[in-house]
């Protein structure tokens, strides 16, 4: 019996599973397809960029200056053995702008904006906003979740941009100014190494595929919460940790298209 | 109950998954009238304006608004049709990340392409009825639960609805609020002609102001009438509902099973 | 009066990220030297060029002028034929010799023109006759071990 019963249960899991990525997928071709209002007025997407980017940028920049000084600190000490300490602007740069950059900055962005997004949209629904503006005839989807996804996708290759270059300056006060790498070895070897459209266009990309991830777990998790603090709080939960793993796992598949044999 | 009907329910059934919470429900809102509809928690009244506003399909029967009925009506026209009505949620459902004024202004501008000056105007006005001018740059979070109510029935008759529904306008408030909330409904509704409904379980303040009374029990209408037939009805639950009292057909304790066994004493 | 705070501090954060991105890819990245001028093509042919890849660099006594773009086997002659985009502010005469060198004893492998003395130069599209192959750091090897075998006969 209680194999029947766990078989059961491993089984309505894997239905439920199934069936939210379906709603997930229909949620996220609605807000595609309502789209229109967050261009055409264009303040409802400057004001969730505000709360969703403005918002995240000192926690993005002193994460991004101190991820770029412990690549020095490590990097010049991997270096050194090998005696190429002039290659440590290359392995900054490219750690940087390829990997960590887009990665970090998103999981960053997934914990501070994702789980505001998932717990403001969860209470807007609680206490009856989202129903609210139905009877009013305003579909929610276009007035409030299309402008918080536009916001968050604008805003997380914006941050990530940010995240790397502040690394690199990062990398540089710790190799250049503090340990003494020579600075001239240091700027052109990363230049000679970091293409604009292999590296850095490449890392625009996967930022802007983790900014529609993140923001669609996000806001789909907060519309799907149950309208109770037990299911917003767990909704914030789940985006935290889906949104980290969506990460990580497309993360690895566009390496793996984009960097794959060189 | 004369003059036009601008509501109509007849025979309603609806059921969610198969436990059935409306069991053939009919109901006229004329126009121009404010009527109640009672009962205690859970009896399906929200399910009924629900219907009215278009979010749930009756399994059987139909619900007519202005003529129309209401869910055959595609997304297009359910929105035009909502457009001239207004509802008032149970807490206000004011939207919390906006001031009181951009709350009042959300349909304008959502719905209408008047200038900026017009709307302020307009705003002004509509608070101004609720008696809360001056609050316009508050957050829904700076204001009291009565008054938080009354910016909410500000927002709610922004476009001047011709059909105004509250759900439980009355909970939550303290005396005083709430007699100034039932006055402006009435108040209100006979400015704006427009024809109310009110889900409530309050049944003093709601008896001073409404022209008629359902009462649903169960999903099923067991009563109806004015206030004065409500008052004298014989209907012992309903007598029960109207006085308060503990005990009646709405048992005190909960059908759990035998007490004594519970605690070991006897059988 | 709030709306227009707002935008300000929006703005700023776009023209900060887009300045972000402009300092990846002028700073950081290589777009300072790349795509700026236009190229011409040129193209040689190796015998063997080990670890070389498509967008190594190009130098000419050490200046960056160009980039590979294209590697292939050219199957008449066996040799790998390797297309170059060279900087159109730099010409190179006729008998420019082609090298692919290695920079430090592990660094990557670019190729290394160094100039002739004719003084027609070469035109787009047109191929570099003389070149040296790739230094093979395995075969380098074992002709060391085989000589040091020989020689101790």
């Amino acid at each position: 019996m209680a194999i029947v019963s766990s078989l059961r249960g491993i089984g309505s899991r894997v239905v439920n599973g199934v069936w939210r990525i379906g709603y997930a997928t229909r949620f996220f071709l609605m807000t595609l397809l309502y789209s229109g209002a967050s261009f055409r007025r264009f303040h409802l997407t400057v004001k969730e960029m505000f709360s969703s980017g403005v918002m995240s940028l000192i926690i993005i920049l002193v994460a991004g200056m101190f991820v770029g000084m412990v690549l020095g600190l490590q990097g010049y000490e991997t270096l050194k053995r090998y005696g190429s300490e002039s290659a440590l602007g290359t392995l900054v740069a490219l750690s940087l702008v390829r990997e960590l950059g887009p990665v970090l900055a998103a999981l960053l962005f997934a914990s501070r904006a994702g789980s505001a997004m998932t717990a403001e949209i969860g209470l807007m629904k609680a206490t009856e906003q989202i129903s609210a503006m139905e009877m009013m005839a305003v579909n929610p989807i276009a007035r409030v979740i299309a402008p918080r996804f536009w916001g968050g996708v604008i805003s997380l290759p914006l941050l990530t941009a940010m995240f790397s270059s502040l690394g690199v300056f990062g990398g540089y006060v710790v190799g250049v100014v503090l340990i003494g790498v020579d600075e001239g070895s240091f700027w052109s070897q990363m230049q000679a190494a970091v293409d604009f459209q292999h590296d850095v266009l490449n890392g625009v990309i996967k930022s802007f595929v983790f900014g529609v991830a993140v923001t669609v777990i996000a806001l789909f998790e907060g519309y799907d919460a149950p309208p109770t603090a037990e299911g917003v709080s767990g909704a914030t939960t789940r985006t935290v940790v889906q949104s980290s793993l969506a990460i990580l796992i497309l993360d690895f598949i566009l390496t793996a298209f984009m960097f794959r044999g060189d | 109950m004369s003059s036009e009907a601008l509501v109509e329910i007849r025979d309603v059934n609806f059921a969610y998954d198969s436990r059935p919470i409306l069991k053939g429900i009919n109901m006229t809102f004329p126009k121009g009238k404010l009527v109640a509809i009672m009962g205690l928690s859970g009896c399906g009244k929200t399910t009924i304006l629900r219907h009215i506003g278009g979010v749930l399909k009756p399994t059987r029967g139909y619900v007519k608004v202005d003529g129309q009925v209401i869910h055959d009506l595609d997304q297009d026209g359910l929105y035009r049709m909502r457009r001239k009505m207004g509802m008032l949620f149970q807490f206000g459902a004011l939207f919390t990340d906006m001031t009181v004024y951009d709350n009042v202004a959300f349909q304008m501008r959502e719905h209408t392409d008047l200038p900026e000056e017009i709307i302020h105007d307009l705003v002004m006005m509509k608070l101004h009825a609720v008696g809360l001018h001056g609050t316009q740059d508050l957050l829904p979070a700076e204001l009291s639960g009565g008054m938080a109510r009354r910016v909410a029935l500000a927002r709610t008759i922004a476009l001047d609805p011709m059909l105004i529904m509250y759900d439980e306008p009355f909970a939550g408030l303290d005396p005083i609020s709430l007699t100034v909330v039932g006055q402006l409904i009435r108040r209100l509704n006979d400015a704006l002609g427009a024809t109310s409904v009110v889900v409530t379980h309050d049944v003093q303040e709601s008896l001073k102001i409404v022209d008629y009374i359902y009462f649903v029990s169960d999903g099923a209408i067991i009563a109806e009438g004015t206030a004065d037939d409500i008052r004298a009805s014989g209907e012992t639950f309903v007598h029960q509902f109207v006085y308060g009292e503990m005990d009646g057909p709405i048992p005190f304790h909960y059908p759990g099973g035998n007490y004594n066994m519970d605690l070991g004493v006897g059988a | 009066m709030e709306r227009t705070t707002l935008d300000l501090w929006v703005g700023m954060f776009v023209v900060a990220g887009i300045g972000a991105l402009v300092v990846l890819a002028m700073k950081v990245g290589n777009l300072s030297t790349y795509n700026v001028s236009d190229t011409y093509q040129l193209q040689a042919y190796f015998s063997n060029i080990g670890g070389l890849k498509p967008k190594a660099s190009i130098k000419s006594a050490g200046v960056l002028v160009g980039r590979v773009t294209e590697i292939n086997l050219d199957t008449e002659r066996y040799e790998a034929r390797v297309v170059m985009s060279i900087d159109k502010r730099y010409q190179f005469p006729r008998d420019t010799f082609a090298n692919i060198l290695t920079s430090g004893l592990l660094g990557e492998q670019y190729i290394g023109l160094s100039p002739g003395g004719d003084s027609e130069m070469l035109k787009g599209g047109e191929v570099i006759k003389k070149t040296q192959s790739a230094v093979v750091l395995e075969d380098l090897i074992g002709k060391f071990l085989y000589n040091k075998a020989e020689g101790s006969k």
